[in-house]
């Protein structure tokens, strides 16, 4: 009540000086009066929304730069994490302190060094230059050789090489170790099999062939699992960031008074405040998966009308997640904080886009559960790798559905209740 | 010149607390994003959902199968009967990695001959599957080499004995488990710190002109380095309470060790804030609204976290991208973190890092200041 009788004051200011009907606050009564009538009345006019649809437009249009970055947002997003966001780890840097320096050793380590994936800097004297070198990030690696080495091969006491590993970058560590464990176990059965042909024994074929097949993504490319993912952040980004801050600034400026104080109904507002967005969402969608199919050449198994329909509905749910943004926040810095904090983010961390949900503890997946995002992103990987058509998508859409006649509703429903 | 930066600054912490809002803004969101990132941000894959299609049911392969059991990297959820449920379940994303033991594959072991084991994987999420790859032929490997020494010891014992072998002894140094949460949330300090001060910098003295306050603080007698000491000071002292908190959970609720001296994170930290300041001043001065101030800081901030080496290794980024980030003060402040947190480095390490941010702030800072005076003019 303390809102509506601010802005009242204010309107009546206003109006006094302008109006030409002679009893200002008459007028405003009657209207006022009529409130409820006229709109659930009238209910969606066609005319209104549409006027009030060309309005939103018009000032987006006219903020050159804002428009710009709106086009400019999803060819950057798309840009930037398929350059920047590469997991497949090659080159890595390592040091070696060779205690053995014997042919043996050399042998291991030439095998290090025509591995794509290492890269061996240095041979160093001394275990402290080694581990200066891990402890300032020059080296991700180094390995020890203990200075028994061939001493040991020669006698077929089992010979350990050590291998000092910077994990403070987990993952990569684990990558690391994993090739690095390959790279030994190689050189590991060359000098078994050696050694049995040195005493003339046939030495036995190897127990296991692992045949690995890895569907989808045969080259495990990490730009294939990533850009699909991209899109669901450049809508939330423009779908609930740009809208909250629009409209927030409405009520800032007080010019969402003015508006209500218009025969428009808070549902044609809403509408009318989103369809441009949901026009302008459209198109970047439309950009990230050119872009992604012909720059990054992403491969794209599924079927256009799939993505259309997914894409369409998670527009839906935030842009009207954005709209409830704005109307509690009405001030742009909280709506932006609060737009970052339940959008961008959860589609960033939590949707599946970068981390596998899997992984997350139990309660997170929990959570990840109410999040339209989550289902986007699963829905454009299986589009864009797995080709899963629309009929066989309903996991993922019904959600979307629901969340987007669920956040509409009640983005009208507190709209209403700050008005009246 | 004091009494008046006193003032200014007197304006501005009332202004920056009065709202209940702002002040909301300043500390619970960046506690949310942490502990959201403590939690979600994880590249560990342990457990991966698999399934196992055994069609030779024999010794050999259910000891095959029990090492991928009791292995903590797989979670065997079926045994399957049919091979047309694999593309089934592979399909729909309920496992990640399907293993086939084809008939006669004891037949195989028993006459030394190789005997082939199938495996699937889904490669939607190329890090997951990369990894779980990895762990599977290490496990076969495993199993290879114990059968192989079997063999061995069964027709000539001595000679098993005497066959060379080799391991790999691995030492992850930092972070002994492999935590992600060590590697991320250090790291959540500098990205929390660059997002929160840069945008509410630049919000702050574009609402001022937005509103249309500035022209009314230019005609008083403060001068414009007052006007931005005054505007930036605060959120200096922001900042720093945030990475303060931030860093607190990190280390009591997320259980991250804290090897170096707070002496150096403190020094690390202060210069990257420098940095940040003058990055949020430069966009106010080519904003004029807040809606542009927020898009422009996206534009800086975005590419500032992917190519920090935040959650991506600048390594495997192309070369002409890896010179590009020697420019981002992110990248500098985040090994600065991981250092001082993971490694217990000091200064005699740090200091290249230290250096480049404080040429980053000095040229941030001079270019906002100039381009704000033009913008006033």
């Amino acid at each position: 009540m303390s809102h509506s009788s601010s802005w009242l004051e204010r309107f009546q200011s206003g109006s006094v000086a302008e109006s030409p009907v002679g009893e200002p606050v008459q007028h405003f009564a009657t209207t006022n009066h009529n409130f409820g009538g006229v709109r659930s009345d009238s209910g969606l006019s066609f005319t209104r929304l549409l006027a009030m649809a060309k309005k939103e437009m018009i000032q987006i249009v006219r903020d050159t730069r804002s428009l710009g970055i709106v086009v400019l947002m999803p060819v950057v997003l798309v840009l930037l994490f398929g350059y920047g966001v590469n997991l497949d780890l090659k080159h890595m840097p390592i040091y070696v302190v060779d205690q053995d320096g014997s042919q043996d050793s050399q042998d291991l380590l030439k095998r290090f060094q025509n591995s794509e994936y290492f890269d061996l800097i240095r041979v160093v004297r001394s275990y402290p230059e080694l581990v200066r070198a891990i402890d300032d990030g020059r080296a991700k690696m180094g390995l020890v050789i203990p200075w028994d080495f061939s001493q040991n091969l020669r006698t077929g006491a089992p010979v350990g090489v050590q291998a000092l590993i910077d994990a403070s970058d987990d993952n990569s560590a684990n990558v690391l170790t994993g090739y690095a464990q390959s790279v030994v176990s190689d050189y590991s059965s060359q000098v078994q099999l050696q050694w049995m042909q040195r005493r003339g024994m046939t030495p036995p074929p190897p127990v296991l062939s692992v045949e690995n097949r890895v569907w989808y993504n045969e080259d495990l490319e990490s730009s294939a699992f990533i850009i699909p993912g991209v899109l669901a952040l450049v809508m939330s980004v423009i779908g609930a960031f740009l809208t909250s801050l629009t409209i927030s600034r409405e009520w800032e400026r007080g010019t969402m008074e003015q508006l209500i104080s218009t025969p428009v109904s808070p549902m044609e507002i809403m509408l009318g405040k989103l369809i441009p967005y949901f026009v302008l969402g459209m198109f970047d969608a439309a950009l990230c998966v050119g872009l992604a199919l012909y720059w990054f050449h992403v491969p794209f198994r599924g079927t256009f009308g799939a993505l259309f329909v997914s894409s369409a509905l998670f527009l839906v749910a935030v842009l009207a997640l954005g709209f409830f943004i704005s109307v509690i926040a009405k001030n742009q810095l909280a709506a932006s904080q609060i737009a970052l904090l339940a959008t961008f983010l959860p589609a960033f961390l939590l949707s599946g886009f970068l981390f596998s949900i899997e992984q997350m503890p139990k309660i997170v997946q929990l959570v990840t559960r109410v999040l339209p995002a989550r289902y986007y992103v699963s829905a454009l990987k299986m589009i864009f790798l797995k080709g899963t058509p629309l009929r066989m998508l309903g996991g993922e859409l019904i959600p979307l559905v629901i969340f987007a006649i669920l956040l509409s509703l009640v983005a009208t429903g507190v709209l209403h209740k700050r008005l009246v | 010149m004091l009494s008046r930066l006193k003032q200014m600054l007197i304006k501005e912490f009332i202004q920056v607390f009065r709202d209940k809002r702002s002040r909301f803004v300043f500390f619970v969101p960046p506690l949310m994003q942490m502990v959201i990132f403590g939690y979600a941000a994880t590249y560990e894959i342990r457990h991966v959902p698999s399934v196992i299609f055994d069609q030779d049911h024999s010794l050999e392969s259910r000891e095959l199968i029990s090492r991928f059991q009791s292995s903590a990297y797989f979670d065997v959820q079926q045994q399957l009967t049919d091979s047309r449920h694999i593309t089934e379940i592979i399909d729909r994303g309920d496992a990640v990695v399907a293993l086939r033991i084809p008939p006669g594959f004891s037949e195989n072991l028993r006459r030394a001959q190789t005997a082939p084991l199938q495996v699937i994987v889904d490669g939607t999420n190329s890090n997951t599957a990369l990894i779980a790859s990895g762990y599977v032929n290490q496990v076969a490997q495993g199993f290879s080499q114990d059968y192989q020494r079997d063999r061995m010891q069964r027709t000539s014992p001595n000679l098993a004995d005497a066959l060379p072998q080799i391991t790999l002894q691995e030492r992850p140094w930092y972070n002994m488990d492999l935590q992600s949460r060590w590697f991320f949330v250090p790291g959540v300090i500098g990205s929390l710190t660059l997002v929160l001060v840069t945008t509410l910098t630049a919000f702050a003295v574009v609402r001022e002109r937005e509103i249309g306050t500035l022209e009314q603080i230019m005609v008083t007698p403060i001068r414009p380095v007052e006007f931005i000491l005054g505007k930036t000071l605060p959120f200096f002292l922001i900042g720093l309470a945030d990475v303060a908190l931030i860093a607190r959970v990190g280390t009591l609720w997320f259980r991250v060790p804290f090897r170096g001296s707070i002496l150096v994170l403190l020094a690390g930290a202060m210069l990257f804030l420098l940095c940040v300041l003058g990055m949020g001043l430069l966009i106010s001065t080519v904003s004029s609204t807040q809606q542009q101030a927020m898009v422009t800081a996206f534009f800086f901030i975005m590419p500032s976290v992917t190519f920090s080496g935040f959650g991506f290794p600048i390594s495997t980024m192309p070369d002409w991208l890896q010179k590009v980030t020697y420019l981002i003060p992110l990248r500098y402040f985040l090994v600065v973190l991981r250092g001082v947190y993971l490694k217990g480095v000091g200064m005699s390490i740090l200091w290249p890092e230290m250096a480049a941010m404080a040429a980053i702030a000095a040229s941030l800072i001079t270019l906002s200041v100039l381009r704000f005076h033009k913008a006033l003019d």
